[in-house]
C-alpha cells in the first residue's frame, strides 16, 4: 500500500513531527513498505476473535485507597524543565 | 413564533470530591501554589504509570445508581490522544467505548410547572486537565499542573432540551443531585461543576438534527442560558442569510456575551482513542454496587414527594425547599419545632428567611439565623402571643441583634392583647374621642367599621389580637 | 581466577570469604568498563564516584555481617531505567540532559539488596531497534566482532556481560531485546512473565509488551537477581500480586520427564543451518537429562512480527507524547508558537527510528484504520496466545533458535527496516502473549555466538531457569569468552 507524501505529512503533523524534505521522501518509502507488510493480518480470520489488550488474562484493575501521599518537590521536578517561571511552565501563548 | 427547533445536549463535568487524584497520590485541594500539587504521575514524567483511585470509581457508581442507569460490571479506561500544553503525557485518560454508567434518566420541572425526562447517555471517569496562565506574562503562557489529574465524571445527555431554559433547569437538577449525593462540591466559580453545552437549530417538524457547535467550559447557570441564546439567534441567522452552520468548538465570551470559534481546539480532532495499557478493566460485582446503594441518601425527588405528604405542602413549596440539601434540612429542623404548623414554617423559611439571607448573599447554612431561633418566632405566631404583623418587626430585630424572639417580643413589649377588658376599655375610649363617626356609623355608614378598627389598633399600638377586636366591635358599636 | 571471569554467584561467595573486598572488585569492573567504552561503547553514563563509595558502604556491611544477598555485587542498568540523580537518556537525544528525580522499582529493589551501579548501559533509542544502532550515542559493537551488532535494544547490556565489563546487566524486552541480544553476544537472557518485574521507572516503549528482566553469565546468575527484582509494586496497575518462588532452590530439580515442545514454525526456511544444527545438539543434550521431545504447531505464529509491528507503535506514538519540551527533554531554540515548539523540539529530539514507528502508530490509530490495523492486530494477537495455551496443553516447555542467524555487520540491515524486524521473528511471541522466555548460548557459528530459546507457561521463570541452569551444568557455551576480554 503506498502513502502518499501528503499522507506522510498529515501523519506527521498528527504526530506533531517536523520532518525534512529528505526524511519525507524516506518515510513515504519505508512507511509504505511496513503497511505492506503488516497488510499479512488480512490472512488470519479472527471472526468472533476478541481483540486482546493485555497479555494476562482474568486481571483486573486494583483500586487505591483515596490519601494523599504526595508533598509539594515542583523546584525538584523543575529541575529538568527547559523554561520555568514563578514555579509555572512556560511555553509560547496558548491562542484559545 | 419561530418556526425553529432548539436541540441542546449537555456535557456535565463535575469534579469529584475525592481527596486525592485519580491516578496520583497527589492532593486536589483548591489554590494551592502554582504545580504545588502536581507529582510526577501528574507531570507525566518518563516511566511513571497510573493506579486507579478507589473513591472516584464509588462516587461515580453513586451518581449511576441516583439516576437510575445501569452500572457497567465491566469498564474500561482509554486513552484519547492530542497535544495541549495544559495535557502533560500528550493524552487524556477517560473512558470511551465501556463508560462506568450507562443509560439514566433526570425528570425536571419546567416553568409552567410541567415535567420533563432527560436522558442521561451516559457517564464516564476521566482526569481533568491543568491550566493556561496568560495574565502578566507577555507573549508566553504559564503552566499549572495541580488541577491534572483531578477526577471528573462527565455526565453526557440525550439531545433532549428544547431551550435554554430546559437546559439550565437540567443542569441545576445535576448540580442539586451531586451536592446531594456529597461527590462535588459544586463550585462553580472553582470549576468544579462546569458544562460543554452542544446547540444546533432545526425547521419545527423536521426529523434529522441540524449540524451543531459545541460551546465549550460554561462555569454558571447564567452563562448557560446567555450562551445558548446567542448561540441559537447566531445559527438562525447564518442559515437564514443563506449560509450554513459548520460543526467546531467555540468559546463563550462573557464580557462580549457571544460565542467565537476556538481555532486551537480545531487542530488534530482525531483523538486517536485505544484502550489505555498501563491500567486494567475496571471489573464491578454485585456486592459491591449493593454495598455503595446502601450509602445513597434520601435524593431531592423522594425528599419533596415524602414533604408534599408529611407536611402537606404543595407540590412547588416542596420542590422549593429541596432544592439544596440544606435548605431542606434547615426546612425540616424548624418543622419539628412547631409540629402543627408545617405550612406556616415553610411560608417563614421561604419568605422572610429566604429574602433577608438573599439580601446579605448568605447561605441557609451561614448560622445568621439558626433554625431554632426561628421556630422560636412561628411558636410565639402560633400561641398567638404575636399577630403575623407584628412577627415581621420582631423578625428584622432578631436578624438585626441575633436575639431570641421572646427577648425581643418582651423588651419591645409587643405582647398581644387578649384581654377583653383591656380591649373593651380601648373601644370605649375611640368611641369617645370619635362621637361623628360613630353617630355616621350608626345611621348606616357601615364602612366605617373599619376607622373604629384602625383607631383601636392604633390605641393598642398594633397589639390587640384582630379576631377578639372584629368580635366586640360588632357588639358594641351598634350600641 | 581473575574475578571478572567469574559469576556473580561466585563473587558474593568471595566477597564473603574475604578473598576480595567490594571496592576492589567495583573499581575491577569500572576499570573494564572504561578501559572497553571506547572500543565497545556499551555504557553511556559511567558512575565511578558513587559506585565506590557505594562500595566502602558495602564492605562496611559485609564486616558488620549486615546487607542483602546482592550486597557489595557490581550491575549495570539499562538506561530506560529510571536512576535517582542520575542521567537516564534511554539512548536518545530528547533525553540527553534528563537527570531522573526518583529510582525504578527494579532499581531500588536491586539497591536494597545490596547491588552496585556502576554505569548505565547503551541502548537502541526508546528500545527501537535490533541491532543497537538507533542509540543516539552511537552503535554499541559485539565483544565477539567489533564489525558486527550486538543485537538490541538491551546491546549494551549484552555486550557488556559478553566481554565481562561487568558480571550482570538489567535490560529490557518488548520484542526480543533481552533474548536476542544475548543470543548474539553468548549470554544468558531472561525475559520474565508480564507483569512478574513492576515496570514503574522503566521508561516505556510499548506498555502491554514491556517487560525487565536480566542478562547474565549463567541462568544460576540470573536466579539470583530475579529473586530479588521481581514481585508486586503497588505502583504499577499491572505487576501482579503473586508470591515470587525461590528461583535459586529450584535450579537442581531434576530434569527427567521435561516435555519440550519444538517449535516447528521456528525450524523455518529463515534459519540459519549452522545456526539450526547447534540447536538440534542442544536439544539433544536435554533428551541425555531425560526429557522428551515433541513437535509441535502454532499455525498463528508466523504473523506475531506484523501484529507486534501495529500494537507496539500504536502504543509507543501515544507513549511518546508526553516529550513536547515543555516539562522535561529537549526543546527546539527560538519557537515561533507552540506548534513550532511541538514539532521541531519532537523532530530534533527523537531519531530516524523512533520517528518511524510515531508515525506507524499513529496512522494505525487514526480514524478509518483503527479497526483496520489496531484491532486487527489485536486479534491475531489472541489467536497466537492462544496457539500458545493450546501447546503449553500437551508440552511443559518450548525450544527452539533465539534468532535466525549469528551477529550481523553494523550497517548491513539499517536501510531496510523490514528485514530489521524480522531478526525478532522468533522472539516477539512472547512478548504478545506475555510469557517468560530465556535465551542462553548453545554454540558458536563461525567463532559467533547463537542461542536456544526457551519459552514456558505464565509464571514458569523457576522451570525456565531450571531448565537453563541443567543444560549449562552439562555444557561451558555459557562460560566461553571472547579472546581479548577474558
Amino acid at each position: 500500500m503506498a502513502l502518499t507524501r501528503e499522507q506522510i505529512e498529515n501523519i506527521a503533523h498528527l504526530a506533531r513531527l517536523e520532518l525534512q524534505p529528505a526524511e519525507l521522501a524516506v518515510y513515504q518509502q519505508s512507511l509504505s513498505s511496513i503497511f505492506d507488510f503488516v497488510g499479512e493480518l488480512d490472512k488470519a480470520d479472527t471472526a468472533n476473535v476478541a481483540p486482546m489488550a493485555h497479555p494476562l488474562p482474568g486481571q483486573s484493575q486494583r483500586l487505591r485507597a483515596d490519601v494523599v501521599t504526595e508533598t509539594d518537590h515542583h523546584e525538584r521536578n523543575q529541575k529538568n524543565a527547559p523554561q520555568v517561571a514563578a514555579a509555572l511552565y512556560l511555553v509560547p501563548k496558548v491562542i484559545e | 413564533m419561530s418556526e425553529w427547533e432548539t436541540v441542546i445536549g449537555l456535557e456535565i463535568h463535575a469534579q469529584l470530591a475525592t481527596k486525592s487524584k485519580i491516578f496520583s497520590g497527589s492532593a486536589t485541594a483548591y489554590g494551592a501554589p502554582p504545580n504545588a500539587q502536581a507529582n510526577l504521575v501528574d507531570l507525566g514524567y518518563p516511566g511513571v504509570l497510573p493506579v486507579l483511585n478507589g473513591e472516584a470509581v464509588r462516587m461515580a457508581v453513586k451518581f449511576g445508581l441516583s439516576v437510575g442507569a445501569q452500572i457497567s460490571r465491566h469498564s474500561v479506561f482509554a486513552r484519547k490522544n492530542y497535544f495541549y500544553p495544559d495535557l502533560p503525557k500528550g493524552y487524556q485518560i477517560s473512558q470511551y467505548e465501556l463508560p462506568i454508567v450507562a443509560k439514566g434518566s433526570i425528570e425536571i420541572v419546567l416553568d409552567d410547572g410541567a415535567k420533563k425526562v432527560i436522558g442521561v447517555t451516559r457517564a464516564h471517569l476521566e482526569e481533568d486537565a491543568g491550566k493556561s496562565l496568560h495574565e502578566g506574562l507577555p507573549g508566553v503562557s504559564g503552566i499549572d499542573l495541580n488541577r491534572a489529574g483531578t477526577p471528573l465524571v462527565e455526565i453526557v445527555s440525550e439531545p433532549d432540551m428544547r431551550s435554554a431554559k430546559e437546559a439550565v433547569a437540567y443542569m441545576k437538577k445535576v448540580h442539586t443531585l451531586v451536592r446531594y449525593l456529597e461527590i462535588c462540591d459544586g463550585n462553580m466559580q472553582e470549576g468544579s461543576f462546569r458544562c460543554d453545552a452542544n446547540v444546533s437549530v432545526r425547521k419545527k417538524g423536521a426529523e434529522k438534527y441540524g449540524t451543531r457547535a459545541e460551546i465549550k467550559n460554561l462555569n454558571s447557570f447564567r452563562f448557560v442560558e446567555k450562551a445558548i441564546n446567542y448561540e441559537v439567534a447566531r445559527q438562525i441567522d447564518v442559515i437564514e442569510s443563506g449560509g450554513k452552520v459548520v460543526q467546531e468548538t467555540r468559546l463563550y465570551d462573557p464580557d462580549k456575551g457571544e460565542t467565537r470559534s476556538m481555532r486551537s481546539k480545531e487542530e488534530a480532532n482525531d483523538y486517536r482513542y485505544f484502550p489505555d495499557p498501563d491500567l486494567l478493566p475496571v471489573e464491578l460485582d454485585d456486592a459491591f454496587i449493593a454495598n455503595i446503594r446502601t450509602t445513597l441518601p434520601e435524593l431531592p425527588d423522594q425528599k419533596a414527594v415524602r414533604f408534599s405528604s408529611q407536611y402537606g405542602l404543595s407540590e412547588y413549596d416542596a420542590g422549593v425547599l429541596t432544592a439544596s440539601r440544606e435548605l431542606a434540612d434547615y426546612y425540616e429542623a424548624v418543622a419539628r419545632e412547631v409540629p402543627k404548623e408545617p405550612k406556616l414554617a415553610a411560608n417563614w423559611v421561604m419568605g422572610e428567611l429566604a429574602a433577608a439571607l438573599n439580601k446579605e448573599g448568605l447561605e441557609v447554612d451561614s448560622g445568621k439565623l439558626p433554625a431554632a431561633r426561628l421556630a422560636g418566632l412561628l411558636k410565639r405566631i402560633a400561641d398567638q402571643t404575636i399577630s403575623g404583623k407584628i412577627a415581621k418587626e420582631v423578625f428584622e430585630a432578631m436578624w438585626a441583634s441575633g436575639a431570641e424572639a421572646d427577648a425581643i417580643i418582651a423588651e419591645k413589649g409587643l405582647k398581644q392583647i387578649t384581654d377583653t377588658s383591656a380591649i373593651e376599655k380601648a373601644i370605649d375610649e375611640v368611641m369617645a374621642k370619635n362621637p361623628g363617626q360613630l353617630a355616621d356609623f350608626r345611621a348606616g355608614k357601615d364602612k366605617l367599621f373599619g376607622f373604629f378598627v384602625g383607631q383601636v389598633m392604633k390605641a393598642t399600638g398594633g397589639k390587640a389580637n384582630p379576631a377578639q377586636l372584629n368580635e366586640l366591635l360588632k357588639k358594641k358599636l351598634p350600641g | 581466577m581473575k574475578p571478572h571471569l567469574l559469576s556473580l554467584t561466585q563473587l558474593a561467595k568471595g566477597l564473603r570469604a574475604k578473598e576480595y573486598s567490594s571496592v576492589e572488585l567495583v573499581r575491577g569492573f569500572l576499570d573494564r568498563l572504561e578501559a572497553h567504552q571506547p572500543m565497545l561503547n556499551a555504557m553511556v553514563t559511567i558512575l565511578r564516584e558513587p559506585a565506590l563509595a557505594a562500595a566502602q558502604t558495602a564492605d562496611r556491611d559485609l564486616a558488620a555481617g549486615r546487607g542483602g544477598p546482592l550486597t557489595g555485587l557490581p550491575i549495570v542498568h539499562k538506561d530506560l531505567f529510571c536512576t535517582e540523580g542520575v542521567r537516564t537518556t534511554c539512548g536518545s537525544h530528547m533525553l540527553d540532559n534528563f537527570v531522573s528525580p526518583y529510582d525504578a522499582t527494579v532499581v531500588a529493589k536491586l539497591k536494597s539488596a545490596g547491588a552496585i551501579t556502576l554505569a548505565k548501559a547503551n541502548m537502541d533509542e526508546f528500545a527501537m531497534g535490533s541491532s543497537n544502532e538507533t542509540s543516539y550515542f552511537g552503535p554499541v559493537r559485539n565483544p565477539w566482532n567489533t564489525d558486527l551488532v550486538p543485537g538490541g535494544s538491551s546491546g549494551g547490556s549484552a555486550a557488556a556481560v559478553g566481554a565481562r565489563l561487568v558480571p550482570a546487566a538489567t535490560a529490557t524486552d518488548t520484542g526480543g531485546s533481552i533474548r536476542q541480544p544475548a543470543a548474539l553476544c553468548g549470554v544468558t537472557g531472561i525475559k520474565p512473565t508480564y507483569g512478574r518485574v513492576s515496570r514503574y521507572g522503566m521508561i516505556a516503549f510499548a506498555s502491554s509488551l514491556d517487560q525487565g528482566g536480566v542478562i547474565t553469565t549463567s541462568a544460576a546468575d540470573a536466579a539470583l537477581l530475579m529473586r530479588e527484582m521481581s514481585g508486586f509494586d503497588p505502583n504499577d496497575s499491572t505487576s501482579v500480586d503473586r508470591p515470587v518462588p525461590d528461583y535459586v532452590a529450584e535450579l537442581d530439580a531434576p530434569l527427567a520427564g521435561l516435555k519440550i515442545g519444538l517449535l516447528k514454525e521456528f525450524f523455518d526456511k529463515g534459519l540459519d543451518a549452522e545456526n539450526e544444527k547447534r540447536v538440534r545438539a542442544a536439544l539433544a543434550v536435554y533428551e541425555k537429562l531425560g526429557a522428551k521431545l515433541k513437535e509441535v504447531s502454532l499455525p498463528n505464529l508466523p504473523l506475531s512480527v506484523p501484529a507486534y509491528y501495529v500494537v507496539a507503535p500504536a502504543e509507543c506514538s501515544s507513549n511518546l507524547a508526553r516529550f513536547d519540551g515543555v516539562r522535561f527533554g529537549h526543546r527546539a531554540k527560538d519557537p515561533r508558537d507552540l506548534m513550532d515548539l511541538y514539532k521541531r523540539s519532537r523532530g530534533e529530539g527523537f531519531g530516524a527510528e523512533v520517528k518511524r514507528r510515531i508515525m506507524t502508530g499513529t496512522y494505525v490509530l487514526s480514524a478509518g484504520y483503527y479497526d483496520a490495523y489496531y484491532l486487527k492486530a489485536q486479534k491475531v494477537r489472541q489467536l497466537i496466545a492462544a496457539d500458545f495455551k493450546r501447546a503449553f496443553a500437551e508440552v511443559d516447555v518450548l525450544m527452539g533458535p533465539t534468532t535466525p542467524t549469528p551477529a550481523f555487520s553494523i550497517g548491513a540491515k539499517t536501510s531496510d527496516p523490514i528485514t530489521m524486524y524480522l531478526n525478532d521473528i522468533y522472539t516477539i511471541g512472547a512478548n504478545l502473549a506475555g510469557l517468560p522466555a530465556m535465551s542462553i548460548p548453545c554454540g558458536l557459528v563461525g567463532g559467533l555466538p547463537v542461542g536456544l530459546q526457551i519459552v514456558g507457561p505464565h509464571f514458569s521463570e523457576g522451570k525456565l531457569l531450571n531448565a537453563a541452569h541443567a543444560f549449562q551444568k552439562e555444557t561451558d557455551w555459557h562460560s566461553r569468552v571472547p579472546e581479548r576480554f577474558s
